[in-house]
């Protein structure tokens, strides 16, 4: 167990590193100047060359990189090009609101999801195991500006059951919540069928059905905790893609997660937020698969964590 | 002989800028103080600080919080005295003396006196503090010793006494009121500044309208209003709400329902033609000038735009009225590079007539019979990319085929920086002025100043002939020359568009809405420098 830790945290310090320099580099060779962003329109060639020094940006790459990577591990994430702020606070700032709306969020896309792939599983071939996985197809492909502003459209403006748009109460985030559960839940649903199939045509099923045991007992005691193990591990990933911003959902009602920071940012090449942002995101995804890996043994004691 | 400062004060702003009086306020009759309102915008408020900011969103939210020596009379372009009572101006125009306004206080309650003044244009000029506005200041004597860093102290800015301060410039600068009347010119005191550790932009302290009261990261910023403002019986309104993050979409919903008072990014384009067909929406829509141009630059120094005649021919090839239209007429059609409310315009100047058969006859003389193949380059956002298609087809029927480079602002900004867009269409980066004088739209644009690597001068396009003159107009900054140097102005741009470096496009109309309950007069919602409107003047009518 602590063996298996050891090499994951070193596995993890690996990928962060990978994923610093590959972002770094990326936003090094982008045909974008950041001081030009800084600067504006009528700057001087003089004021511009000031602020290149200030900044550092007129060192050689790997200087720059060396240096945002010594300020990282002591925990600094550098200062914002345009907000003249640190980045952690301004991460920091933002997380309460990504934070709730990711759980929400997959709160919903496992009630929907599961409950979709379930019912396709149990009814598999028939007319409504077609109709849900072509809901599901539907659901996915759908964009996610769309379903946004259809949701807000008919729940908000026509009935007023919910705010317009902002931040706040919980029926702030019912909302923004149900839009990226509508257009995620989709594989969930998908993931959950196929693996409910897995699990419905095992020998053990058919002792269980052979006892005689009522038909709910089965699902819910047998199947179901059996085929929900690929589900844990899909929750670690979209912990990971939430905890990047929801950008198109959070611009739509106004939600003011990270992805409305890193959206913004990105427009303007502020570099220190883009990877602060990127960063953050990356910690999570380990941190999410990680944290997939160690359930996974309480739910199917088969697992052993080597 | 000296000249009575506020006469020349008031003769400068009429000569420069039309009929208006930089005297005493006015106050609205019919406005009651209270009430507040609620401002939409879509990208957060990136920094109150009046040395950095330079944003759409904050460049009037800063004109709340802060003053400068100079201003501009609500919804105009006149200048007035503004932390400053009275000025007077050198024989020789290389010193400005300032009178400041005793009594005038900061929001943590200490009275702002000269030091505060030579403070904040050190703070601007420090290349520590990493001003985009630094560059605005050149002709204050020792300014250019600050930027390489030589200087930590403006040399030409001198505190005489408590309540007097003294700018020595190093040449005649006709724009320098102007540039007083600049955000990065503001007053700030330098404890406030010191406490922020570094954040003074999300604590601003000034001496403005407004002061700084809640500020939510991504979601909201609150003003209140600064009961011990200066200018007596302003502002009208005790709060703004600036709400953040809003899809100008679904602020008009939220406009319609009630929720919000202006949308800051003004009214979406998909959804212009149904407002304007509403007559109970289309009444609530104020319409005005903006000084802005829509251009498309071509590069001098590369074929096949190094020949003049090619440039002719493609500002006769666009048919600018059709542009026009499929922006739904937010704008109107432009010949030259001035817009039409800025001071120096050319009335009488004809600029190229649409004419097709013309086009294609000067580009057979410049030894292109058949056209050629080149690039357009655009930004990605709407209306951009359907503005150049159509300059796209105008281009195919003089047998010019351009392939378009649709990329994002920041890129297209470099590719034109760098000199490697043959074309550009201007488009969601183009040229608002800073403030409302033609020199600002010519120096970083066309000028040779711009023309280097990484400039805004996308042409690349330098005469130097043409720069002398304008260098020599701006040097013209005696009151009685204002108008034969505006005349000057004239003749520089008349003369930009012989050589034709862009195709002048349009020049964009501002369509601001507002909530039935907002009160003051149309001039303050299409205000030429307080963008959307001018939050110190306006009112709400349903205040008890």
């Amino acid at each position: 167990m602590w063996a298996y830790l050891l090499r994951r945290l070193i596995q993890a310090v690996l990928i962060l590193l990978g994923v610093s320099f590959i972002t770094f580099l990326l936003l090094y060779v982008l045909p974008a100047d950041p001081v030009r962003q800084i600067a504006g329109r009528s700057a001087t060639p003089q004021v511009v060359e000031s602020i290149r020094r200030e900044l550092g940006l007129d060192q050689p790459f790997l200087v720059q990189y060396w240096n945002y990577l010594t300020g990282l591990v002591q925990g600094d994430f550098g200062r914002s090009y345009l907000q003249k702020a640190d980045v952690a606070g301004l991460i920091a700032s933002r997380l309460p609101a990504t934070l709730q709306l990711m759980a929400l969020a997959i709160l919903f896309e496992l009630i929907i999801g599961l409950g979709m792939g379930v019912a396709a599983a149990l009814w598999r071939g028939r007319a409504v195991d077609s109709v849900l996985m072509m809901t599901s197809f539907a659901a996915v492909s759908a964009p996610q500006f769309v379903v946004g502003l259809l949701l807000l459209y008919l729940f908000a403006v026509q009935f007023g059951w919910f705010p317009i748009s902002g931040y706040g109460t919980f029926s702030h985030a019912v909302l923004p919540a149900l839009t990226l559960a509508i257009t995620g839940s989709g594989w969930y649903a998908r993931m959950m069928r196929s693996s409910m199939i897995d699990v419905l045509d095992t020998d053990y099923l058919r002792t269980a059905r052979a006892k005689g045991l009522s038909r709910g007992r089965i699902i819910l005691r047998h199947a179901v905790p059996n085929a929900i193990l690929p589900i844990i591990a899909m929750i670690g990933i979209d912990i990971g893609i939430f905890m990047g911003g929801a950008v198109v959902v959070e611009s739509v009602f106004g939600w003011p997660g990270i992805g409305q920071l890193a959206w913004q940012a990105i427009q303007r090449v502020d570099i220190p937020i883009i990877m602060g942002v990127t960063i953050v995101s990356a910690v999570a995804i380990v941190l999410g698969n990680l944290l997939a890996d160690m359930i996974a043994p309480f739910v199917d004691p088969r697992i052993k964590l080597r | 002989m000296k000249l009575p400062h506020l006469l020349l004060g008031t003769a400068m702003a009429l000569a420069l800028a039309g009929p208006g009086l930089a005297q005493e306020e006015q106050l609205d009759p019919n406005a009651k103080p209270g009430g507040s309102i609620v401002i939409t915008y879509k990208d957060d408020v990136a920094t109150l600080d009046p040395a950095i900011g330079y944003d759409w969103q904050n460049w009037s939210m800063i004109k709340s919080v802060f003053d400068g020596l100079m201003d501009y009379a609500p919804g105009t372009t006149d200048l007035r005295p503004g932390l400053a009572e009275s000025y007077e101006i050198s024989d020789d125009l290389l010193t400005y003396t300032f009178k400041l306004r005793p009594g005038v206080k900061f929001h943590n309650g200490r009275e702002m006196t000269a030091e505060d003044v030579k403070y904040s244009f050190d703070r601007v000029l420090l290349p520590a503090t990493q001003s985009p506005g630094a560059g605005f200041f050149g002709s204050i004597k020792g300014a250019d010793k600050m930027a390489d860093g030589s200087a930590t102290s403006l040399e030409g800015l001198t505190v005489v006494d408590p309540l007097t301060v003294r700018f020595e410039l190093s040449r005649p600068d006709a724009t320098f009121l102007h540039v007083l009347a600049l955000n990065f010119a503001s007053v700030v005191p330098k404890e406030a500044v010191e406490a922020s550790g570094g954040d003074f932009g999300h604590q601003p302290v000034g001496t403005g309208a407004y002061k700084m009261g809640e500020w939510l990261p991504g979601q909201r910023v609150v003003f209140q209003k600064n009961p011990d403002y200066w200018r007596a019986g302003l502002p009208y309104l005790d709060q703004i709400t600036f709400e953040i993050g809003q899809e100008p979409v679904v602020a008009l919903l939220r406009l319609q329902n009630g929720e919000v008072d202006v949308p800051g990014d003004g009214i979406p384009p998909a959804k212009f033609q149904e407002v304007m067909a509403d007559p109970e929406q289309a009444a609530r829509v104020v319409e005005g000038g903006q000084l802005h141009t829509g251009y498309i630059t071509m590069n001098v120094t590369q074929p096949p735009f190094d020949k003049v005649e090619v440039r002719h021919a493609i500002n006769m090839a666009i048919n600018k009225d059709r542009v026009v239209q499929m922006i739904n007429n937010r704008a109107v059609p432009a010949n030259q590079p001035l817009p039409p409310s800025m001071p120096g315009y050319s009335q009488d100047y004809a600029g190229y007539a649409y004419d097709v058969e013309g086009a294609k006859k000067l580009l057979t003389e410049a030894g292109y019979p058949d056209g050629f193949a080149t690039e357009l380059y655009a930004m990605n956002t709407d209306p951009n990319p359907r503005i150049a298609q159509a300059i796209q087809q105008d281009l195919k029927a003089i047998g010019i085929n351009a392939e378009i480079r649709a990329l994002a602002q920041a890129n297209v900004i470099e590719a034109g920086g760098a000199g490697n867009a043959p074309m550009v269409w201007s488009g969601g980066m183009g040229w608002i002025a800073d403030f409302p004088d033609p020199s600002n739209f010519y120096g970083p644009i066309l000028g040779c100043d711009g023309a280097g690597e990484g400039g805004w001068n996308w042409s690349k396009y330098c005469n130097e002939e043409l720069d002398a003159a304008a260098q020599a107009a701006d040097a013209m900054a005696k009151p009685e020359e204002a108008e034969a140097r505006l005349q000057a102005w004239s003749a520089v741009f008349e003369g930009v568009m012989k050589d034709a470096p862009w195709a002048p496009v349009f020049n964009e109309q501002r369509f601001t809405m507002k909530s039935p309950r907002m009160g003051g007069a149309d001039a303050l919602y299409t205000d030429p420098v307080s963008i959307p409107i001018n939050y110190d003047y306006v009112y709400v009518t349903d205040v008890q």
